[in-house]
């Protein structure tokens, strides 16, 4: 019997019980991926070989009593800008097509050290910069939800996978609301943990200061469980926070918010965001109500300048990170013909090498780092970024989480937004303070926007170090919709045609 | 007419600063666990950290931080309680990932001073060098450009790039500058890396062998009228190799510049090369137009805050400074400041001191380490330490002081001692050294001798001492030099009625 419709935790519990192996849950979901993939493409590239070895070595420790952990044999779809040994890994870019990296990114060998078994690298916005997965140098992916429209970006793949039931967990990288918008469009959960809570080794950066991989999954729970099973210090990234991980598993089953602060940031709501979102958002906040929440209204007026810093600060980042992209060492060379010097093979190379948005970001990034420039961008950027994180304080002086919705429209139409930079930059506007104060922020779906029929994400912030709290609070509003619904968002996704 | 050197500081006043950049000998490179040794095959020490691989992320060598403290102390600076690393931007291939992360505008230490003595016209004065800070980088790879005629990489058939150099930590000592030596410049900076070399390697943190790049130093220069009280405009000489070549290239460019001050042209701020052949310098980079280096605090580092009572834990195992120590051992030892150099020169002092401790006389001990085991290890090629301990040289020398070897024998057994055969004393036993001390054997050999040349022995019997060196010579000659001469000396003056 197909299990592709389940949560990875009923996926666990079956193969817990023996009424599944490891492998034949690996072979149900690249079959699905065989059927869907071709009009969905969340995936740019699918280890069926190397995804079946580990189910295979996931049966024999389940059979030898050694099962790794509750996520033992469950099948996951990895972001493509995460390193997997021996995987190619592109980052979406033609950069680096054909890299093979030689070293697991530190939550890969987690992955493995838990026996989650890899499907395969999902697509996304070249390097990360993007909001729909449109600037993938390897084709747009499609939302599940209407194939005409974006899934989110940067980490549209993941997301996508989730929807059309192509891997019950994904990995997803938010460095600006990567992995939170794309979940918000299209129905599924997605968390960015507190900075320095998930290693950044291996996971090709965009920018140092504000990425951060997470879990991403169909429910709060799976959520939680891969949350927990990738998260913890690493002494390999200096950033990486030495403290215990917050026991969010537990309170992603806690489903209880009785005295609860929920703090409503009155930025995060205004003009520009649709009507059926805000309604949507209403409706959990009067659910999140009745469970015995008390709701508040914060202000976090710096917030007004999140999008502005950010634009400097995370391209200036980028246009140093993507400095390495020389063609000396690995990736793609272009016009190496013997005649031209290393400095005009570089330059040929980053010229293909690289797509639009990606080359905008670094010329920015590299303006607003100039001398005589610096100060005025670059610093400016950073004091912006102080007053960030000093509204967060405030903030979560009144409430013990904050919330807002995910995204302020619904999933747009592909091609809507693409000659837009700004209209694009403005779908982030709602999560972008998250990662300017390193603290955690989850995306899940509040429903269906009555004037689209698409789904709609709710945001729930937590202070850092303290991801448990909008686990608990995530997980009481999942089952307060689903009562109220009848059944889960992601479980009213259209049925995709099989091929 | 040109100015010679004292034409040029009799008109001119010269203003020194001095950039010395130093390899610490750290076993692990700055940033990752690759091993730092110098001279393995190519490419061999890296890992995806000092190649720049996507995802890699750099964590601090905790020595590498204890051993810039260590120096910053030596150096009388304050320790920053808080520094930061910075990434200098800018594209060249023998760096992994075209930025070079280096301590910028927070160093970890600062505001420190080395007093330095030079001869002078009036007898020996002291020099303060002010430092302005001690500051923490790593270093690049090496490039080897084939054919083309410079060398360098314009115009080179293809580049060979070698990275087991890329990220090897390295501290750049930074004066301030270096107002007031007058026509003592050169030797000031002479003087100046000569005593920081010796600290370094009393602190031993560094090998310090300049020719091998392990201590570089950057000299810059320039001048003004004498008594104009302005300070004009510097260059910046690189490619010094020695301490001969500090004195020479300040010494160089004084005349250098003074000439085209004389001639109305002017100086042009610009890096130099130093030419070892000519004691001249050559125009390198320009740096009129300052390259801009984008410098931004690294992201993916946290800032260095070494504990108050670390550092003061560190400065209680600061060792005697080797002006001072140099000062007692010359005066406990009786030895010229030419003999004490060449110890210090040879990299002797520390093993001298040993052998001295151990009971030899330090004539002695001096004599046999800079003469006939330098000499050995010369041969080899191989620093005299590793041939032969101080113990087995002290063993040696007491062997000779109570007379049972002499100089000749022990040259031996030193020889057999190297060779591997054994401690001096299984040496003498194999190679039957020992001194022959019988009276009754030796005036066998001595009346052979008076026997075999009866003229001499009869023009000593009248009083013609000094011809008893040539029976001495047959006695030691019949004997294969085993015999002790004074001895033999003693026997034959006193059997021909001379005693």
């Amino acid at each position: 019997m197909s299990m592709i419709h389940k949560t990875a935790t009923e996926m666990a519990q079956a193969l817990a019980d023996k009424s599944i192996t490891a492998v034949e849950l690996t072979k149900q979901h690249l079959d699905r991926i065989a059927a869907v993939d071709g009009d969905v493409h969340a995936f740019l590239h699918v280890d069926t070989e190397g995804a079946l070895a580990q189910a295979a070595e996931s049966d024999a420790k389940r059979a030898a009593g050694e099962t790794r952990s509750v996520l033992e044999g469950i099948p996951l779809a990895l972001k493509d800008v995460l390193t997997q040994k021996g995987v190619p890994t592109t980052c979406g870019s033609k950069m680096l097509e054909g890299w093979r990296p030689p070293y697991d990114s530190t939550v890969v060998s987690k992955l493995k050290n838990a026996g989650v078994v890899i499907l395969g690298k999902t697509n996304m916005d070249e390097f990360a910069m993007g909001s729909s997965t449109e600037n993938s140098a390897y084709g747009p992916t499609h939302n599940p939800w209407a194939l005409d429209r974006i899934p989110g970006g940067s980490g549209g793949g993941s997301a996508a996978a989730l929807a059309a039931f192509e891997a019950p967990l994904a990995i997803g990288t938010d460095t600006g609301g990567s992995i939170r918008q794309p979940a918000a469009v299209t129905g599924t959960v997605g968390v960015k943990p507190t900075y320095g809570g998930v290693s950044r080794f291996g996971l090709v950066a965009f920018s140092s200061s504000l990425d951060q991989a997470g879990p991403c999954a169909r429910t709060v729970l799976d959520t939680a469980l891969l949350h927990e099973a990738i998260a913890g210090y690493d002494e390999r990234d200096s950033t990486s926070i030495n403290a215990p991980v917050p026991n969010v598993v537990a309170a992603a089953k806690r489903q209880e918010v009785k005295g609860m602060k929920i703090g409503v940031i009155k930025e995060l709501m205004g003009d520009g965001f649709q009507k059926g979102v805000l309604d949507s958002f209403k409706q959990s906040l009067d659910l999140l109500q009745e469970q015995g929440a008390e709701i508040v209204e914060v202000s976090c007026p710096s917030f007004d300048y999140g999008i502005a810093a950010y634009y400097l600060i995370a391209p200036s980042e980028a246009s140093s990170n993507l400095a390495r992209f020389d063609s000396m060492r690995y990736g793609i060379r272009v016009g190496d013909d013997g005649q031209r010097g290393a400095e005009e093979v570089m330059s040929a190379t980053r010229e293909v090498g690289f797509g639009k948005e990606v080359k905008r970001r670094i010329i920015l990034g590299t303006y607003a780092l100039s001398s005589g420039y610096y100060d005025a961008y670059y610093g400016s950027a950073q004091k912006v970024r102080t007053l960030i994180k000093r509204d967060f304080e405030s903030a979560f002086n009144l409430a013990d989480v904050l919330v807002s919705p995910s995204t302020p429209t619904t999933a747009f139409k592909i091609g809507e937004r693409a000659n837009d930079p700004l209209a694009m930059y403005l779908a982030d506007i709602t999560t972008i303070p998250v990662n300017m104060a390193g603290i955690g922020g989850m995306s899940l779906p509040s429903g269906l926007s009555a004037d689209d029929g698409l789904p709609v994400g709710f945001q729930i912030m937590s202070p850092a170090m303290q991801d448990d709290r909008m686990y608990r609070v995530g997980g009481t509003l999942e089952a307060a919709l689903n009562d109220k619904l009848g059944k889960p968002v992601w479980a009213q996704a259209p049925e995709l045609v099989v091929k | 007419m040109a100015l010679n050197y004292d034409q040029a500081v009799s008109k001119y006043e010269p203003t020194l600063g001095l950039e010395v950049h130093v390899e610490l000998n750290t076993n692990s490179k700055m940033f990752c666990s690759c091993s730092t040794v110098f001279g393995a095959e190519p490419n061999t020490q890296t890992c995806p950290v000092c190649l720049g691989m996507p995802g890699a992320l750099p964590v601090v060598n905790a020595k590498a931080i204890e051993s810039s403290i260590l120096i910053g102390l030596a150096l009388n600076c304050s320790i920053a309680p808080y520094s930061r690393f910075a990434r200098k931007n800018y594209f060249y291939p023998d760096m992994p990932k075209n930025f070079q992360t280096s301590q910028y505008d927070e160093p970890i230490c600062v505001d420190g001073y080395l007093d330095v003595e030079i001869e002078t016209d009036e007898g020996p004065k002291t020099f303060r060098v002010d430092i302005e800070r001690v500051h923490m980088e790593e270093d690049t790879g090496k490039s080897l450009h084939v054919g083309g005629a410079t060398g360098r990489i314009h115009g080179a058939e293809y580049s060979l790039l070698d990275y087991n150099r890329a990220g090897i930590p390295l501290v750049e000592i930074v004066t301030r500058i270096v107002p007031g030596t007058g026509k003592y410049a050169p030797a000031v900076a002479r003087a100046y890396v000569t005593e920081l070399r010796d600290i370094l390697r009393s602190l031993g943190v560094s090998d310090v062998k300049m020719e091998q790049g392990s201590l570089r130093c950057d000299a810059n220069v320039s001048l003004a009228p004498i008594g104009s009280g302005k300070l004009g405009t510097r260059s910046e000489t690189k490619n010094v190799n020695s301490l001969r070549s500090v004195e020479r290239a300040v010494a160089g460019e004084i005349v250098r510049q003074a000439n085209r001050l004389e001639a109305g042209e002017r100086i042009v701020q610009e890096t130099r090369h130093f030419l070892e052949e000519s004691g001249e310098t050559r125009p390198g980079r320009s740096k009129e137009t300052a390259e801009d280096y984008r410098y931004f605090p690294e992201p993916d580092l946290v800032p260095v805050a070494p504990d108050a009572k670390w550092i003061e834990e560190l400065r209680a195992t600061l060792p005697e400074k080797p002006s001072t120590r140099r000062k007692r051992l010359q005066e406990a030892w009786g030895v010229s400041d030419n003999e004490m150099a060449s110890m210090v020169n040879a990299e002797l002092l520390d093993t001298v001191e040993a052998t001295i401790a151990l009971g030899a006389e330090p004539a002695r001990a001096r004599g046999w380490w800079l003469g006939e085991i330098s000499r050995l290890a010369n041969e080899k090629e191989v620093h005299p330490t590793s041939l032969i301990t101080a113990e087995q040289v002290a063993e040696v020398i007491a062997l000779i002081a109570n007379g049972e070897l002499t100089d000749k024998l022990a040259r031996g057994v030193v020889e057999g001692v190297i060779a591997g055969e054994g401690s001096p004393r299984e040496v003498i036993d194999k190679r039957g050294l020992k001194v022959v001390s019988d009276d009754g054997a030796l005036m066998t050999a001595i009346e052979a001798a008076i026997a075999a040349q009866p003229d001499t022995a009869e023009r000593i019997r009248g009083g013609n001492i000094p011809a008893a060196g040539a029976l001495i010579g047959a006695v030691m000659k019949a004997t294969g030099g085993q015999a002790d001469a004074a001895k033999v000396r003693e026997l034959l003056l006193k059997h021909l009625g001379q005693g």
